[in-house]
């Protein structure tokens, strides 16, 4: 479980619908316009990393305009080893967006694991899993009841809770930025949940600590001719951040612009739910 | 075996008299003495007092009733009585004739014992209902049996005891001895009930009943009269014999004879044997309750007393799951553990993904079957393993797939996989409990490794890692946990948590306890851990912890036994299959044919030895408290003070229980201040603070004049002894002076030009302490501080005179002051005080009435009561352990210490005369402790073990955290403990919980008043003390000044002294700082500060010494 912590073949991602800019749940101002053409081209980016740079298979989803927050195809997957646990998002305007994810990773043979019961809640952005573990931000969108289910279809891992109250999901704030590596925001509320996340640990890890809580959602991946893969914020973002990110010697740093999601609570992990599917040995 | 009233057992003593015809009586009686000692028993610390309350009174007060009593027994009483007056003089047996005198009278006069009784019995039951029956139910079901045990113990005991003080014994006639012996074991009996898990005494029990035959003869060359009384008794114990079956791993069932008697141990050794396992220490024998509830088979206690009513069925499984398997010695080892993981896995304990279910199945049949073989292997076959609690054919399918690629495989190494594919996942070696939370919500603890976790269905809701436990305790059905605070905490909370019953949140409590010690401890010197470890209740782990298992495998050196898979037994064909395998087990096969029997014999005893084997130490133990008897003592005398560890676990045991109990109460007082408002505790305080006043008002003098005497007649004799006592003394003054607020009391002295022995640092260091002591104590009776400073002064030109340029920094942080400080501090001794009163005479009583043991009891009553003699014990443990080394010389030292323990008891308890009366008899007890070695460090471990476990911990954590608080900075210069052998530093926790029966008891603490229940902690660091310095050497006093200074909530007293000794000056200064406070200040920080700065003050001097004194007080006993 271990070696492999990182190591991704497949990623899906989904196409961002027009209702995004106008629709989008957003925990920010509204008055922040999000500029479409600029969405495009993030995400245009956002897959060229993946799929050119780092050789990753993209699967890509067709956007749903009844679905504007479609793009997060994070919230409603959580995939771990050959099980995807489809989940019941917090939000009930993006229940349906399950759907075709489903379809999608059945697709690439995952145990689909679907959670149906009607009190469970669960947003993958409040699932934070280190390699060894899960976290569980429980959340205005995740309930204990979701990690419950989460910890019933992963039960190789120790899944522990971690209160979230500050901010919309556990990863707004934190991620993995290597194995054993977690990357942390530097707010009182970031910094908190990580010493929560310390102790309810029996494993030891290390902190990467950044100045702004979200520039600590990065993407870490470990692949075979790559190595150790970071994609973090932009300079221009998260100026101070990402000169943290810069001081990552071993890691193939990869810069990607997330401006206009970010708007809309939209973090780099988001976009994508990334799938380790080895060919058949 | 039914529970009898404490008078019932009294009474038949009395026919004991008749010695030999007494026998039969006796054992009867033995049988019926347990059961009311079980009653006593679940009120561990109450329920040992009740009966030494009987006969101390008649020490103290009851004398007159001894007079009576004599009569019936004149010779005996005589003796008894004397030693009264003379006891504190006399050795333990000493003492021992005085209880059995204090009995007889007892029995002789019943209807002046009666009152006694009543009394006591009334504080047993209060025990009892709030320790719940559990003690009394194993108790009850073991009486008869203990008591025989106990009778047998008490034989050694007394030996051993004998063995210094020797005369007395002889003196007297056979009769006197029968009945001493008889009384011993009753009140072995007692003891022992009381401790209820007295695994120690227990071990060594079985190991003589083993060997009973020529244990017997040892004995009867020993001690004849007893011999002849004990030896039928113990015949015809042996010669019942049960059949045990235990189911193994690999399913088979091994039926095994004991003896009807025989331990846990002996069971499971006959088990690994059979196993030919050497690397034993992970397993353990467990069996059904009468709930069905799983249960661990202690391997010190008897297994018929565990069982009770249960089936002799057994099942052999893992108890402790290495984290890294790969650590392991031996493939048989592993593939045992293989075997409990596919139980686990299996039946579901362990729960994991169906792809994980699918790679550990395919490592099974790689194991069993060797390399996939398309012909034989067929799905139907396979479906013979059970793989996962659902198994569908789709993972049987998986199964398959997944073994064809483990091709080549030895079955060493598909374990070896296997387990490293199990010890990932997230339950591996959680032992789950069912429980509640707080709110009622239901929950599952987990023990594991690192610590504790917290489920609430499958989430982990909390954790709390070893180091982050301060202590562990029970107390009915809650289990709690004591949490060390936070970076940004600045109290520690306890959590607690409801189990379904009392056994439950036992078991858990347990299960804790040994986790804790197994993975935890590392250190080699694990036995004296173990104790700390065991602090809350007479149990601790006896086995060796992890480390010391591994150093053990380290050891082993045979060849690699051969061992049948269970598929081999199943379908040996498979295996041929696998070539490699084949080979590889034929050489197994081949090596273990020779070595199983005479390797493993040999192997054996170098592994136990090489750890703390029990069983060889219960041997010695047992028979040197024969040969101590018989007069062999001298060389047996060493191996006591080798097996000391042992025979202390078992007086520890003993007094364990009572240690429990405060354990216990402590907790719940914990919890009760966590859920009580501030209101709450200021109504404690308030009942506290009047408690002070009534106590000050009635007696608050006599103690400056004791404490006085105490330290012009302690001058400079034994060094550590005097260190040590002086170490407790302050101990007690400070406890006096804070009972009741939670406060750091950390008293550290420097070294600063510490070219000195060390002998005369600790020399000076306990002078000091004397000094603050007494100072302390004159806080508490004067409530000046100028008091303090004068005692201080006194104290501190001994000091001086020792020490040379060196500055002593004591800081004494008392939390107490808040309310009122001076008087209430005071008060709270009064109060100690009176409760103890009773206490302590009982206890000597029990000392006096019968063995060691029993007198190892007596202390612990007496410690328990007052945090002071707690501390003054543990001290004493310390020195134990080291005189230990130097066996029995030690005595005379041990006894000048003891004086001063037995001024504290007598400062703490203002009844000078009766007190003066006890604590001669304390002394003499402790000396006979001292003697035997082994009972000083039972009484120190004790009070240890009652102090709670959290000494233990603390004593690993602590270092970090302690060191955090107080000492960081002065770490480095604080190398070496001066007064503790053992570790560098040496940490003891002194709880002292007033007992409201205790007060009931004596009319003097007022009944209606709420009683504070107060927490102590003390830690002593001291640094190394150079050699060189005697105490020989007087220094010229040249200067001394006190100053007093106070802020909030610090108080400071700078003791400066310039002594000149030898050309060469000496400055020390001690600094007392007593931060006080409720939960607003941060205590540790306001030591560290204080510290701080004194350094800063004298940057040219080195701390040679901290002490931190922490009193918490606790909520009201609700009880």
């Amino acid at each position: 479980m271990q070696a492999d912590f990182g190591r991704f073949t497949h990623a899906v991602i989904r196409a961002a619908p027009d209702s995004l800019a106008a629709q989008a749940l957003r925990s920010g101002p509204a008055e922040l316009q999000v500029d479409m053409e600029a969405v495009r081209r993030e995400e245009e980016q956002y897959v060229s990393v993946l799929e050119k740079t780092l050789g990753l298979r993209v699967v890509r989803l067709e956007a749903d305009e009844e679905l504007p927050d479609c793009v997060f195809v994070e919230d409603p997957a959580v995939v771990c080893g050959n099980t995807a646990l489809i989940t019941r998002p917090g939000a009930p305007s993006r229940r349906k967006e399950t759907e075709a994810l489903k379809t999608a990773l059945a697709n690439l043979d995952l145990n689909i694991v679907e959670m149906t019961d009607e009190s469970a809640t669960l947003d993958g952005g409040d699932v934070l899993f280190t390699g060894r573990e899960f976290f569980v931000g429980l959340s205005k969108r995740t309930n204990r009841r979701g990690a419950e289910i989460l910890a019933d279809t992963f039960q190789d891992y120790a899944v522990s809770t971690v209160p979230v109250l500050d901010t919309l999901h556990l990863k707004s704030f934190c991620s993995m930025a290597g194995p054993g590596l977690i990357a942390i925001g530097s707010s009182e509320a970031a910094q908190k949940a990580l010493k929560t996340m310390q102790q309810m640990s029996d494993h030891k890890y290390d902190k990467l600590t950044v100045p702004d809580d979200l520039a600590a959602n990065c993407i870490y991946m470990n692949l075979p001719d790559k190595g150790h893969v970071l994609l973090h914020c932009t300079p221009e973002a998260f100026p101070e951040s990402a000169k943290v990110f810069e001081k990552l010697k071993d890691h193939m740093l990869i810069p990607v612009h997330n401006d206009e999601k970010r708007k809309v609570d939209g973090c780099l992990t988001c976009c994508s739910v990334l799938i380790n599917k080895p060919s058949k040995v | 075996m039914t529970t009898e009233v404490g008078s019932e057992p009294e009474v038949k003593k009395e026919p004991e008299k008749s010695s030999e015809e007494a026998q039969a009586e006796q054992q009867q009686q033995l049988a019926e003495q347990p059961a009311e000692p079980s009653e006593s028993e679940p009120s561990a610390a109450a329920e040992p007092q009740p009966t030494p309350t009987d006969s101390t009174k008649p020490d103290n007060t009851d004398q007159q009733e001894n007079a009576e009593a004599e009569p019936s027994s004149p010779p005996p009483s005589s003796g008894q009585k004397k030693e009264k007056g003379i006891s504190r003089f006399l050795p333990p047996w000493l003492k021992r004739q005085k209880s059995h005198s204090q009995v007889e009278p007892k029995e002789s006069s019943s209807p002046t014992d009666t009152p006694n009784q009543t009394l006591t019995e009334k504080q047993e039951e209060e025990e009892k209902e709030e320790e719940e029956a559990e003690a009394a139910e194993e108790q009850v079901g073991k009486a008869p049996e203990e008591a025989e045990k106990r009778q047998e113990e008490a034989g050694p005991k007394e030996e051993g005891e004998a063995v210094s003080p020797v005369v007395e014994q002889p003196a007297e006639t056979k009769e006197v001895k029968a009945e001493v012996k008889e009384e011993v074991k009753a009140e072995e009996v007692q003891a022992e009930n009381n401790s209820v898990g007295s695994v120690e005494t227990q071990p060594a029990k079985e190991e003589k009943e083993g060997t009973s035959a020529e244990k017997k003869g040892e004995k009867g060359g020993e001690e004849v009269q007893e011999s002849s009384v004990l030896s039928p008794l113990k015949l015809g114990k042996k010669m019942k014999i049960v059949v045990c079956h235990v189911t193994l791993l690999d399913g088979t069932q091994f039926p095994c004879e004991v003896e009807k008697r025989a331990k846990g141990q002996y069971l499971f050794f006959k088990v690994c044997e059979h196993l030919n396992l050497l690397e034993k220490d992970y397993f353990g024998l467990s069996f059904k309750d009468n709930a069905d509830q799983r249960c661990w088979l202690d391997p010190t206690k008897e297994i018929k007393r565990q069982i009770r009513n249960s089936q002799w069925q057994f099942a052999f499984n893992v108890k402790f799951y290495p984290p890294d398997p790969s650590q392991l010695t031996e493939d048989i080892t592993r593939y045992l553990l293989c075997l409990q993981l596919r139980q686990d896995v299996s039946s579901g304990r362990l729960p994991c993904s169906f792809v994980t279910h699918a790679l550990l199945g395919s490592y099974t049949l790689q194991a069993e079957l060797g390399d996939y073989d398309p012909e034989e292997q067929r799905l139907d076959s396979i479906a013979d393993f059970q793989f996962a609690p659902s198994q569908t054919k789709e993972l049987e399918e998986k199964v398959v797939e997944l073994h064809k690629s483990h091709r080549g495989m030895t079955p060493a190494q598909a374990d070896v996989q296997f387990l490293e594919n199990a010890k990932k996942l997230s339950m591996y070696g959680v032992d789950l409990h069912h429980a509640k939370d707080s709110e009622g919500v239901d929950i599952m603890l987990g023990v594991c490794a690192n610590g504790l976790l917290i489920y609430k269905d499958r989430l982990r809701i909390n954790r709390f890692a070893w180091p982050k436990i301060l202590k562990i305790s029970y107390k009915r059905s809650n289990f709690y946990i004591k949490i060390r605070p936070g970076e940004a905490e600045q109290f520690e909370s306890t959590v607690g948590f409801k189990l379904p019953n009392h056994r439950a949140a036992k078991r858990v409590w347990k299960v804790c306890v040994e986790h804790h010690t197994f993975f935890r401890l590392t250190n080699p010197e694990q036995p004296t851990k173990s104790k700390f470890l065991t602090l809350g209740s007479k149990f601790r782990y006896s086995g060796r912890t992890q480390a010391q298992t591994r150093q053990a495998s380290t050891l082993i050196d045979r060849p690699a036994p051969y061992f049948e898979r269970t598929s081999s037994k199943r379908i040996s064909r498979s295996l041929d299959g696998a070539p490699v395998i084949s080979v590889s087990d034929h050489g197994h096969m081949l090596d273990s044919a020779r070595t199983p029997g005479s390797g493993e014999n040999g192997h054996d005893p170098a592994l136990e030895l090489s750890s703390d084997s029990k069983s060889p130490q219960v041997e010695e133990e047992a028979e040197p408290g024969k040969g101590a008897v018989a007069g062999a003592v001298p060389a047996e005398l060493p191996f006591e003070t080798g097996t000391d560890g042992a025979d202390s676990s078992e007086t520890k045991s003993k007094l364990r229980v009572q240690g429990e109990n405060i354990y216990v109460r402590h907790s719940n007082l914990m919890l009760e201040d966590l859920d009580k408002t501030q209101e709450d505790v200021l109504k404690h305080q308030a009942s506290i603070s009047e408690l002070k006043r009534s106590f000050m008002e009635a007696a608050p003098e006599p103690r400056p004049s004791q404490w006085e005497k105490r330290l012009t007649g302690s001058p400079a004799t034994g060094l550590r002894l005097q260190a040590q006592g002086s170490l407790e003394e302050e101990l007690t003054s400070l406890f006096l002076s804070k009972a009741r607020f939670t406060g750091l009391a950390a008293s550290y002295s420097t070294a600063a030009a510490p070219a000195e022995s060390a002998v005369t640092a600790s020399s000076e260091k306990g002078n000091v302490h004397l000094g603050t002591v007494s100072s302390a104590e004159s806080r508490n009776i004067d409530q000046s501080a100028e008091d303090k400073l004068n005692s201080e002064i006194n104290g501190q030109p001994e000091v001086i005179e020792v020490v040379e340029e060196t500055v002593v920094i004591e800081e004494v942080v008392k939390a107490a002051k808040p309310k009122s400080s001076a008087p209430e501090v005071s008060v709270t001794v009064a109060s100690s005080a009176t409760e103890e009163v009773p206490e302590v005479k009982e206890e000597e009583e029990k000392s006096a009435s019968s063995d060691s043991e029993s007198e190892e009891e007596a202390e612990f009553h007496p410690q328990s009561p007052s945090d002071s003699a707690h501390h003054i014990q543990e001290e004493p443990e310390e020195e134990q352990e080291q005189s230990q080394k130097a066996p029995p010389t030690n005595a005379e030292p041990q006894q000048d210490a003891e004086p001063e323990t037995t001024d504290k008891v007598e400062a703490v308890v203002n009844q000078q005369k009766e007190e003066d009366e006890k604590t001669p008899g304390e002394e003499t007890v402790v000396a006979p402790e001292d003697a035997p070695n082994g009972h000083h460090v039972q009484d120190g471990e004790e009070a240890l073990t009652s102090l709670g476990a959290v000494a233990e911990e603390e004593e690993e954590l602590e270092p970090c955290v302690v060191n955090g608080d107080a000492s960081h900075a002065e770490t480095e210069r604080v190398p070496q403990v001066i007064c503790c052998s053992e570790p560098p530093v040496v940490k003891t926790e002194m709880v002292t919980i007033s007992d409201t029966f205790a007060a009931q008891k004596t009319e003097i603490a007022t009944k209606e008043v709420p009683i504070v229940h107060t927490e102590t902690k003390t830690i002593t660091y001291e640094a190394a003390q150079l050699d060189g310095t005697g105490d020989g050497e007087p220094g010229v006093l040249m200067t001394a000044q006190t100053i007093t200074s106070e802020s909030l909530c610090t108080t400071t007293t700078t003791h400066i002294t310039k002594t000149l000794k030898g050309g060469l000056s000496e400055t020390r200064i001690e600094k007392r700082i007593v931060i006080t406070g409720d939960s607003d200040i941060d205590h540790d920080q306001a030591l560290a500060q204080a510290i701080k700065e004194a350094k800063e003050q004298h940057p040219d001097m080195s701390v040679t010494r901290v002490v931190v004194h922490k009193e918490t007080e606790l909520a009201e006993d609700d009880d």
